[in-house]
């Protein structure tokens, strides 16, 4: 584990060690570019804390046996690009229906298909909210520097804990390979949830409450884990419609409830603005330059980066949509989180998108300050 | 081990959803049996998962147990994280042939080739028994079923042949017929050392039996007894005359580094540095 | 007056120009800089163009693509081609001598020739020291980093057993210009 201090690392380097910072014990992945460092790095240190790394035959194992390894009361992650992701998606509902806490680091590259596979995208967006079937509520966050890798990763692992869920870590190229500066805070400065256990005697382990207490197997509890629909002792109910209702509210409800907790935005100059940008991950840099030459020539512009994807910080971007007469929504795909910009801002803003693929090439500041300036006018 | 065996002492109070005459009881039960003869009061030392299928339904919800009943295929990797995380219990997976041989193939090849140290039981009753009669990767040619309406055209697969080759250090069939000799293999295979996997052929006079012009469960019973041949026996027979029989038995029993004794290994060794 | 600098060191692949960037960057952090450090290769791992990229500055870093370079270290000619686009007027072009024989006409920024894979071959007896040459006369031409954080930075990234080696062959660098 890294000693705290300014350091100078990878992206990946820096979301490996907050993972094992975290507590994570057990980690399982396959080779993909750009997220194959992250693999590489656990595989060295995380025995070293006594963790299991191990490379499974695909994607589709790897989050299968993470989610068996969570069940033993073990932290656990996997970490992948776009097409992995893919292949994760039926197992991403299995971890959400049975309350598994994990974590899935998806390291956006250029799609559809095997696309541009060492070349940047943000094209995950969507697959990281609505990937799996059926009704479910994500925990996406968006880090946007080798910092965040860090801050976010330990993020990542205690709201997995804190509501028995899976929570999505949504990476890309850039920021996975770049290497920054960064500050390790000390240990005991981090704070490290985990996640509620029963107490002896306890059956209730699927309902009851919102965020039922979770056991191990091995406990002696005779914890029933299913993916089918289930009642509160995990018991399937595979045809009764009030207890399907009733548990995949409670499922949806556990995260879309308590979104004021889970969203986290960096504002800027929000309340003032007559252009707002809305932005997250790699593009995300490119808008501070962009939102400074805007004001210094005298158009008034704020922005909103979204650290949070998913639950979608509607708030915060609704406030944004009531000040400002344009949004732009700038990102390497075409259109994703410009259609929930729009959906947000109901017509109040304005919503315009910039968008760019292909070469890993980003947007740059230039590009974001034409559109603000002509907006501006 | 006075006491007497009861399967209450096991199993939840939760009616079974098999067929009348489905092999999966007799599997449920022989297993139970073998539980009770290696001197497991309870199931407590035991984890079970299982994936989709009717004979995924035999420990879950059914065993009073820890248990995980996770999606079509996958319940072997998800074994395989229990057993990493927790070496000290035994770790069982039930499945179809669906499950096990069709979805998950990939996984009870590389299982066995790593030789994680769980055994997987493999009901095989050569149909897709609850999606309602389609083929499976282990329909004798020729078969009619609900997606090969004018016979199944394409081979069987011989899972356990396969997963001798793949490095399984336990490696057993039977049918549903021979219980005697399924309970002393389950018993063997929890005590191996390594990845056991044990094939059960089991009737299924619902969505096979029928179609193949069994009246019930009993005919298919008969029917696999007469055409059951030991491993010893069928050394001697030419392949002509193997066609159509099943051939039973332990096909390898064998001693390997598990993969729990290789991951640990090196998890000291990084320690020490 | 922000320091603000933009560094792209580029050669083929195998040369090693990005463990040059990584160097470089790990001893900006050293100097007390904001650095960001990014990399790309070709399609092939070996043998098709890298580059390196370095930004260097005393606030944050935000964009962290180069859009006008101030120094551009080339280690060979098709690398030169392909990436001295966005050098500016008043920047710095340092190639290695023996393997870039064509300035591109008209190139405003100051030129220096360093011989560094000659003089790693003839005084290191392996070309692969040609990357730590060309840091250490990049230093001492552009002194975008102090001497002693790139050797510190030098010692941090090598096994004890070529950790001096490559001291030597930067300080050889230092020497050439």
């Amino acid at each position: 584990m890294l000693n705290p201090g300014i350091k100078f690392m990878q992206g990946s380097q820096a979301l490996a060690e907050a993972a094992i910072t975290a507590g994570l014990r057990f980690f399982a992945g396959y080779p993909i570019t750009p997220a194959s460092e992250i693999a590489e790095h656990l595989a060295k240190e995380l025995p070293k804390v006594g963790g299991i790394a191990i490379q499974m035959e695909d994607e589709i194992a790897s989050i299968a046996t993470i989610i068996g390894a969570s069940w033993t009361g073990a932290k656990v992650m996997t970490a992948t690009s776009g097409p992995g992701f893919s292949l994760m998606q039926e197992n991403i509902g299995l971890a959400f229906m049975t309350e598994t806490p994990l974590v899935i680091a998806d390291m956006q590259r250029a799609g559809p298909s095997t696309g541009q596979a060492t070349k940047c995208g943000q094209g995950d967006v969507m697959q990281a909210r609505w990937g799996t079937h059926g009704d479910y509520a994500s925990i996406t966050l968006s880090p946007n520097s080798v910092q965040e890798m860090f801050d976010l990763t330990i993020r990542a692992f205690n709201l997995a804990e804190k509501y028995r869920t899976p929570v999505i870590l949504l990476g890309d190229e850039i920021i996975a390979h770049m290497r920054e500066s960064i500050i390790i805070p000390p240990k005991n400065s981090i704070e490290i949830v985990n996640r509620k256990k029963p107490r002896p005697g306890e059956t209730m382990f699927f309902g009851g409450e919102e965020i039922p207490p979770m056991p191990s197997i091995g406990e002696g509890f005779n914890v029933t884990v299913t993916g089918s629909t289930h009642d509160e002792y995990g018991i399937r109910i595979t045809a009764d419609p009030v207890g399907h209702r009733k548990l995949v509210k409670r499922l949806v409800g556990k995260i879309l409830n308590n979104a004021d907790e889970i969203v986290e935005v960096e504002a800027y100059n929000t309340e003032n603005c007559k252009i707002g940008v809305v932005s997250f991950g790699c593009t995300s840099r490119a808008v501070y330059e962009a939102v400074e030459r805007a004001n210094e020539k005298g158009v008034k512009t704020g922005f909103i980066r979204l650290k949070t994807l998913w639950p979608f910080p509607e708030k915060q971007v609704k406030v944004l949509a009531q000040t400002a007469k344009t949004i732009l929504v700038p990102e390497m795909n075409l259109r994703q989180i410009f259609f929930e910009v729009t959906r947000v801002a109901e017509g109040a803003a304005k919503v315009v998108p910039l968008n760019k693929i292909g070469g890993g090439e980003m947007i740059t500041p230039e590009e974001i300050l034409a559109v603000l300036l002509k907006e501006g006018a | 081990m006075s006491e007497e065996f009861s399967l209450r002492t096991y199993l939840r109070d939760i009616q079974p959803p098999f067929c009348a005459g489905c092999g999966a009881f007799t599997v449920m039960n022989t297993f139970l049996r073998a539980v009770h003869e290696m001197g497991h009061k309870d199931l407590r030392g035991f984890a079970f998962c299982s994936g989709i299928g009717c004979s995924s339904w035999i420990p879950s919800p059914h065993f009073k147990a820890d248990t995980i009943h996770v999606t079509h295929g996958r319940s072997i990797p998800v074994a395989t994280g229990v057993k990493l995380m927790r070496p000290d219990l035994n770790v069982v997976v039930f499945g179809g042939d669906g499950d096990i041989v069709g979805i998950g193939l990939s996984h009870l090849i590389h299982a066995a080739r790593r030789n994680v140290d769980i055994t997987v039981v493999m009901v095989n009753n050569m149909i897709y028994g609850m999606t309602g009669g389609q083929v499976a990767p282990t329909t004798p040619f020729k078969l009619p079923t609900t997606t090969t309406p004018y016979g199944n055209f394409e081979r069987a697969l011989d899972a356990s042949k396969l997963i001798a080759s793949a490095g399984a250090c336990y490696v057993a069939r039977w049918t549903t017929t021979h219980v005697s000799q399924l309970k002393e293999s389950f018993k063997t295979a929890v005590n191996t050392k390594g990845f056991a996997f044990i094939e059960v052929i089991s009737q299924c006079p619902t969505a096979f039996g029928r179609r193949v012009g069994f009246k019930d469960a009993g005919e298919m019973l008969q029917w696999f007894k007469a055409n059951s041949v030991t491993v010893e026996e069928a050394n001697k027979l030419t392949e002509e005359e193997l066609q159509n029989k099943i051939v039973v038995g332990e096909f390898v029993k064998k001693e390997a580094p598990s993969l729990t004794e290789t991951v640990y290994a090196v998890l000291k060794e990084a320690q020490k540095k | 007056m922000t320091k603000h600098v933009e560094i792209r060191i580029c050669g083929l692949g195998g040369q090693g120009v990005v463990l040059a960037g990584q160097i470089l960057g790990k001893a900006a952090v050293f100097d007390g800089l904001n650095v960001v450090q990014t990399q790309s290769y070709g399609a092939e791992a070996r043998g098709s163009a890298a580059k390196s990229e370095v930004i260097l500055s005393d606030t944050k870093v935000g964009f962290p693509m180069i859009r006008h370079c101030d120094v551009l270290v080339a280690m060979n000619q098709k690398s030169l081609d392909m990436y001295v686009k966005d050098l500016k007027d008043d920047g710095i072009l340092i190639v290695d001598e023996g393997l870039v024989e064509k300035i591109p006409s008209g190139l405003k920024a100051k030129t220096f020739r360093v011989a560094a894979t000659k003089t790693a071959e003839n005084e290191f007896k392996s070309k692969l020291y040609a990357n730590m040459i060309m840091l250490g006369a990049m230093t001492k031409i552009s002194r975008v980093v102090s001497i002693g954080a790139l050797e510190k930075a030098i010692a941090e990234s090598f096994p004890e057993k070529v950790k001096e080696v490559n001291i030597e062959a930067f300080r050889k660098g230092l020497a050439l210009t």
